[in-house]
């Protein structure tokens, strides 16, 4: 049972962390332009942060 | 008037010119080109280094580029730098209802996030719940423990993930109907409802994870649907920001770029040769000859002089023209026609959709079922606390999760199976509407034509003697010409009468080439012509026809042996339209059509109980494509053509059509496989649960089972569907 008490919270937390890091992305406009960001890795000289 | 297209001003795009949040100005251009990590460096390093640009940003998968600008300056240079490295852009306007969809989406996207956490970790605690249905050892304290961990994670989740469900359904009782998220919201608050009070009381059924996990499945559909909506409505925009309405507007002699919609009355506007009239306007200055194809669907050219007043939509040939606007955008004779099929689209809007009409079936049903479950079950000697977890179950367990999945994911195949294809779906009640039809209108000029006069039945000698004038006009009749005859000399010291013709010299000798009128003979001719002589000598005349596409009589064959009957409908000349027709093989024709005459046709074959695709371009086919059963108009269509059709195809050719009607039949074929899939499940599910037979376990391996299998079911179409 103890074992259950710790691991359960853990799980949830590290899924909550998840979620956190989707809506950030969402929120961070990471989805706007996908094949732009897959693009700009390659070019040294261009801003590679998302918009 | 000579050509005098070159102004010495260039034009001022300032009006697209929008204040920032940092203080400076932004501008937002539509790229075309750019398609590589090399595109983004050398498009942002090349205007980033500009004077007064403080940054540019280009979106790679819309093609869309933001530059922000330290003040407020002439953006022509961005343009121009553009143009210089190989990108020619336009400017555009980023319009509200777009960032309005952009939220949509995204909020669709958070709930399904949501929806997914909140599935899983309910899942979690739901786990060990089903392992004790099975026998297994769970007291009744861990259990409930369980359920409230489960229901603790759960319930929130799924009332965050329900809200787009529950708006939408609150929204459709108050029209006073009922759509599919009624029974959906009404199932998920029961089912959230009764899980709580089942736990509180030490129950065994609670079903917090399925409420959950229907709403996360059922998010997908919505969210892929959204997506589907606003892929075609972003590509729809485009294209018609690529034929942007600049309008170039002369302020104190010099030439201003500004949105159409900025034009007011008394304006000054500047149509070169190649441009459409953006408003009605009176010509204050200039000749020219008028294409008035797309308005009226007729091919030849008409002349105009100062004091003609001229609609808008209208093709500019030869001449450049001034104009003085005398209505605004919204009053021109485009909105007029805009207006029109605001109208015939509102008789659109009344087709029912098929999830529509399965909703309307399904919830009676599903609702009398659980409601009889309750009252018998209660009669019968069941107790209201068993009755009642009974009929919530017979609610969950007959979700219309594949009701919910099973069309969006058909649609969302068969639209990007067209779009690869180069046809743009605009929504997917276009595509059901599509798969019925019985009966194609086409409209003639550059719908069943290639919309560009050929040159006919003219001796070899005789275009080589005109052909040194023609190659000098930029008319499309003398360019017909010119390419017939190839490359080779020009006249000398030409000058072009807009509206009348070209003259100049030919090894020595004086000649014109142009309109009958032009060159002092008389003609009866219905046929477009163009006359040439030199001045000695009696003129010699050049007739020519629209051909008709190179795939129409095939097309129109594929059509016959589906079923599907053709007729055209034209606003040309009876002679034209009779030949276009005869070549294409369509025996049923009609000419001289205004544009409520083509609707009144068009709504006569619909009362006489055909399903009617409107295959059209013209500004003069828009009321007649809004009153249409379905609709498609070509890429190059005017843009309220475009927006009146369902289906927009790009590329040069008809066989779009053909391929659209066989995606969309394949798409309804899936969808009603679907339904039946559906109904087969819920004709076992519901009794069974009714029964007593479904616990939490079978609850959710039911639902996430008939969803996958529609859903697959679905994809099916990627391969299968379309042969053309």
């Amino acid at each position: 049972m103890n074992i259950f008490l710790m691991l359960a919270p853990a799980s949830v937390l590290l899924a909550a962390l998840g979620l956190w890091a989707f809506s950030w992305t969402l929120r961070d406009g990471q989805y706007e332009d996908p094949k732009g960001d897959a693009a700009r890795i390659l070019a040294p000289d261009v801003e590679d942060r998302p918009l | 008037m000579a050509l005098t297209y070159d102004l010495a001003s260039a034009p001022d795009f300032s009006a697209f010119l929008k204040s920032d949040e940092a203080g400076g100005f932004r501008l937002d251009l539509l790229v075309t080109g750019a398609s590589c990590a090399a595109c983004i460096s050398k498009i942002e390093g090349e205007i980033a280094a500009l004077n007064g640009v403080s940054a540019a940003r280009l979106n790679l998968s819309t093609g869309k580029l933001i530059v922000h600008l330290q003040q407020e300056a002439d953006p022509g240079f961005i343009l121009e730098t553009l143009d210089r490295i190989g990108y020619p852009a336009t400017p555009y306007d980023p319009n509200q209802a777009q960032l309005a969809r952009d939220r949509e989406g995204r909020r669709l996207a958070m709930a399904l996030g949501v929806a997914a956490f909140g599935a899983g970790n309910a899942m979690m605690f739901s786990v060990p719940l089903w392992a004790g249905l099975f026998g297994q050892e769970l007291g009744p304290a861990t259990r409930t423990m369980m359920q409230w961990l489960s229901g603790l994670i759960g319930a929130p989740c799924a009332v965050y993930a329900g809200l787009p469900f529950f708006e939408s359904a609150w929204r459709s009782l108050k029209g006073g109907r009922a759509n599919m998220d009624v029974p959906i919201s009404i199932g998920v608050i029961l089912t959230l409802a009764i899980s709580f009070v089942e736990t509180f009381l030490n129950g065994r059924d609670a079903y917090f994870d399925a409420a959950v996990s229907l709403l996360f499945l059922l998010l997908i559909g919505r969210w892929m649907d959204h997506q589907l909506r606003a892929r075609a409505r972003g590509a729809a925009a485009d294209l018609l920001a690529l034929q942007a309405p600049i309008v170039h507007v002369l302020v104190e002699g010099r030439e201003h770029s500004r949105p159409l919609s900025e034009v007011v009355v008394g304006d000054l506007i500047l149509v070169r040769p190649g441009e459409r009239i953006p408003v009605d306007g009176e010509i204050v200055e200039g000749r020219s000859d008028l294409d008035n194809a797309l308005l009226t669907g007729e091919t030849r050219p008409i002349e105009v002089r100062p004091g003609t007043v001229c609609r808008s939509g209208a093709m500019n040939l030869t001449g450049l023209l001034t104009l003085q606007a005398l209505a605004r955008s919204e009053d021109s004779a485009v909105a007029a026609i805009a207006r029109l099929v605001e109208a015939g689209s509102q008789a659109r809007s009344r087709y029912v959709q098929l999830a529509d009409k399965a909703a309307a079936i399904y919830v009676p049903v599903v609702h009398t079922a659980a409601a009889a479950t309750f009252i018998l079950g209660w009669i019968l000697g069941l107790g209201p606390r068993e009755a009642l977890v009974r009929a919530v179950a017979v609610l969950i367990i007959t979700c219309p999760c594949a009701l919910g999945l099973a069309v969006p994911a058909v649609q969302i195949t068969a639209s990007g199976r067209l779009f690869r294809k180069g046809v743009l779906v605009k929504s997917g009640a276009a595509l059901e509407r599509m798969a019925e039809v019985t009966h194609v209108v086409f409209d003639k000029t550059g719908v069943l034509t290639e919309g560009r006069p050929v040159l006919m039945g003219a001796t070899a000698s005789d275009i080589a003697r005109a052909a040194p004038l023609a190659r000098t006009s930029a008319h499309p009749l003398a360019k017909a010409l010119a390419e017939a005859a190839g490359p080779g000399l020009l006249a000398d010291g030409v000058v072009e009468h807009g509206g009348q013709g070209v003259e100049g010299t030919i090894d020595g000798r004086w000649a014109r080439l142009g309109r009958a009128s032009f060159l002092g003979v008389t003609t009866t001719g219905e046929e477009t012509e163009l006359w040439f002589g030199y001045e000695d000598e009696s003129p010699i005349r050049f007739g020519f026809i629209d051909l008709v596409r190179s795939d129409a009589a095939a097309v129109v064959a594929a059509l016959t042996a589906r079923g599907i009957s053709c007729e055209v409908l034209s606003g040309d000349l009876p002679g034209p339209v009779a030949r276009a027709a005869a070549e294409a093989g369509i025996s049923h024709w009609r000419a001289g059509l205004t544009p409520s005459g083509k609707a009144e046709a068009v709504e006569a074959l619909a009362a006489s109980g055909a399903k009617v695709l409107m295959v059209g371009d013209g500004l003069n086919d828009t009321a007649a494509l809004a009153k249409a059963h379905a609709a498609m108009a070509p890429g190059t269509a005017l843009d309220a053509s475009q927006n009146a059709a369902d289906l927009v195809f790009s590329g040069n050719g008809l066989t779009a059509v053909i391929t659209s009607i066989d995606v969309a039949r394949a798409a309804r074929h899936r969808a009603l496989e679907n339904f039946g899939f559906a109904a087969l499940y819920n004709a076992v599910a519901g009794p069974a649960a009714m029964l007593g037979l479904v616990n939490p376990f079978v609850a959710a391996l039911a639902m996430s089972g008939s969803s996958l299998i529609v859903t697959l079911n679905a994809l099916r179409m990627s391969r299968a569907g379309g042969r053309a």
